[in-house]
């Protein structure tokens, strides 16, 4: 029963491999085994996003898959944004528009700005709103997240014009 | 909470998948998208022994043609079908009601497969099979069999599926070009579970409605076709007389019960309501 079993991912751009039991959450495997902190546990239940990840380019939750089921896969957590010392553009938005208060929800809704941006340059307030969708927030009341994706997506686009 | 220990195997091949569901039999369960088994598992409310998971499995991961149906295997996610051009074209009743299955996240992973195999009163794409008249391909060691969804979905979070089989694939029929379709849903301020919805497709020549098929859910134990309202709008001009004879139809059919989100009478009250949204709006293109 229960035997474990061989993974090996690509997280932040470096090869990890390691043995771990089935029932071993992608979540506890990165903060604990790999002492990646950022990704949060506030539901364990798919609920409130603090947990998110890119697998793979896509947004997911990391309370929501073993570690074993995404063997060969692609992770970034929260810890691969920033650039040393300067905070990624999404991240130096957040900061500018006041868009956290306590900061549990923080890293989740940076990934799912990542998504976002990475999929629509130029998204209107409905794009944004629909994709915030995959977080909670339990301090600010959501505008200033949304003012910050907005002036992060201008932000991009005036680094990278197309 | 954590999840109670289990044994893990990942084939890479559907014939591997039922093999290694007729070695272990009741003890196994299907992992797909995991976005309905793992919440489960955290919460210890479900402690399957083994699991046997589709995704890598990629002999599954496909969306065609055939015939009359467009068959979506076993690992589409959910956010590949909501994008495809193909079901965009073939089924854009199942295009127009992805985008309202949990959030993007949970779309990123979950299966459209997995949705069906769940079988949550409250989801959306149960109603779509049934309003689609769906066949389930389900495959196990002794070969396969397809089942109409009526038949598939037969009660909260119980199919017919037998241990030892895999939902394969799921065959919606094709909807012709001048058919109109509409989900509409009604849920509590961003909570992606819906109250109730309805999804519903129909036809009309010379201003007769001449086909119908609606299905509801969340306003009962399982998704559920709503045959008296078709048979009230077949035949009929979908004038407001109609309409009206269809909406009390659907209300006298559901079956709804009440809980913390919305009470039964209101569950009863919004099918009917959504119902006669979804044809007026689609009558005004
Ligand atoms: C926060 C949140 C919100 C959600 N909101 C909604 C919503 O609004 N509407 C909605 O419909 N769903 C919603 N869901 C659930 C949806 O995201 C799941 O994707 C879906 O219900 C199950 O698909 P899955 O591929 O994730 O299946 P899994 O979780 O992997 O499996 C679910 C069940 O089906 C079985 N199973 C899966 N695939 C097969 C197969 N091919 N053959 C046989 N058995 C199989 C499994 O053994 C398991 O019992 C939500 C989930 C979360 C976490
Ligand atoms: S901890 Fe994963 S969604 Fe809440
Ligand atoms: S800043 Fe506190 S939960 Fe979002």
């Amino acid at each position: 029963m229960s035997d474990e079993v061989q993974v090996t991912v690509t997280v932040n751009g470096r090869r990890r491999e390691a043995r771990l039991e089935p029932r071993r959450l992608l979540v506890d495997y990165l903060r604990h085994d790999l002492g990646l902190t950022g990704a949060h546990i506030g539901c364990e239940q798919g609920v409130c996003g603090a947990c998110t990840v890119l697998l793979d380019g896509r947004t997911a939750r990391s309370c929501l898959h073993f570690a074993v089921a995404v063997d060969g896969s692609d992770i970034r957590t929260v810890e691969d944004l920033a650039d040393l010392d300067e905070l990624h553009p999404i991240q130096e938005m957040f900061h500018q528009k006041h868009a956290l208060q306590c900061g549990f929800c923080t890293p989740g809704f940076l990934l799912t700005t990542v998504e976002l941006l990475e999929r629509t340059a130029d998204p209107d307030e409905a794009a944004i709103r629909e994709a915030l969708m995959n977080n909670v927030c339990r301090c600010t009341g959501y505008a200033n997240i949304v003012d910050a994706v907005a002036e992060a997506a201008v932000e991009l686009r005036r680094r990278s014009p197309t | 909470m954590k999840p109670a220990p289990f044994s893990f195997v990942a084939p890479e091949s559907l014939d591997e998948v039922v093999s290694a569901l007729a070695e272990h039999g009741d003890d196994a369960r299907i992992l797909a998208g995991g976005q309905s088994l793992v919440p489960l598992m955290n919460l210890r409310l479900a402690r399957p022994e083994v699991l046997v998971s589709i995704n890598r499995c990629h002999e599954l991961d496909y969306i065609r043609r055939a015939d009359d149906r467009l068959v979506v295997g076993a690992l589409v996610r959910q956010i590949d079908a909501e994008t495809s051009p193909l079901v965009r074209a073939e089924c854009p009743l199942l295009a127009a009601a992805l985008p309202h299955v949990g959030l993007p996240a949970t779309r990123n992973r979950g299966t459209v497969c997995g949705s069906l195999a769940h079988c949550d009163p409250l989801a959306e794409l149960p109603a779509v099979a049934l309003a689609l008249e769906a066949e389930l391909v389900l495959t196990s060691a002794a070969g396969e069999r397809r089942v109409p969804a009526h038949d598939f979905f037969v009660t909260d979070m119980t199919t017919c599926i037998e241990p030892g089989e895999v939902v394969s694939a799921v065959a919606f029929s094709r909807q012709d070009p001048s058919e109109r379709s509409a989900l509409h849903e009604v849920s509590n301020g961003g909570h992606a579970f819906p109250v109730g919805g309805v999804a519903l497709r129909w036809a009309s020549a010379d201003g007769v409605c001449t086909m119908a098929r609606i299905a509801a859910f969340g306003v009962g134990s399982v998704a559920q076709r709503l045959v008296d309202a078709e048979n009230a709008l077949v035949g009929s001009d979908l004038g407001s007389e109609a309409i009206a004879a269809a909406v009390a139809a659907a209300r006298a059919a559901v079956n709804p019960t009440g809980d913390i989100h919305a009470d039964a009478d209101y569950r009863r009250h919004l099918v009917g309501v959504l119902l006669e949204r979804g044809l007026l709006e689609g009558e005004a293109p």
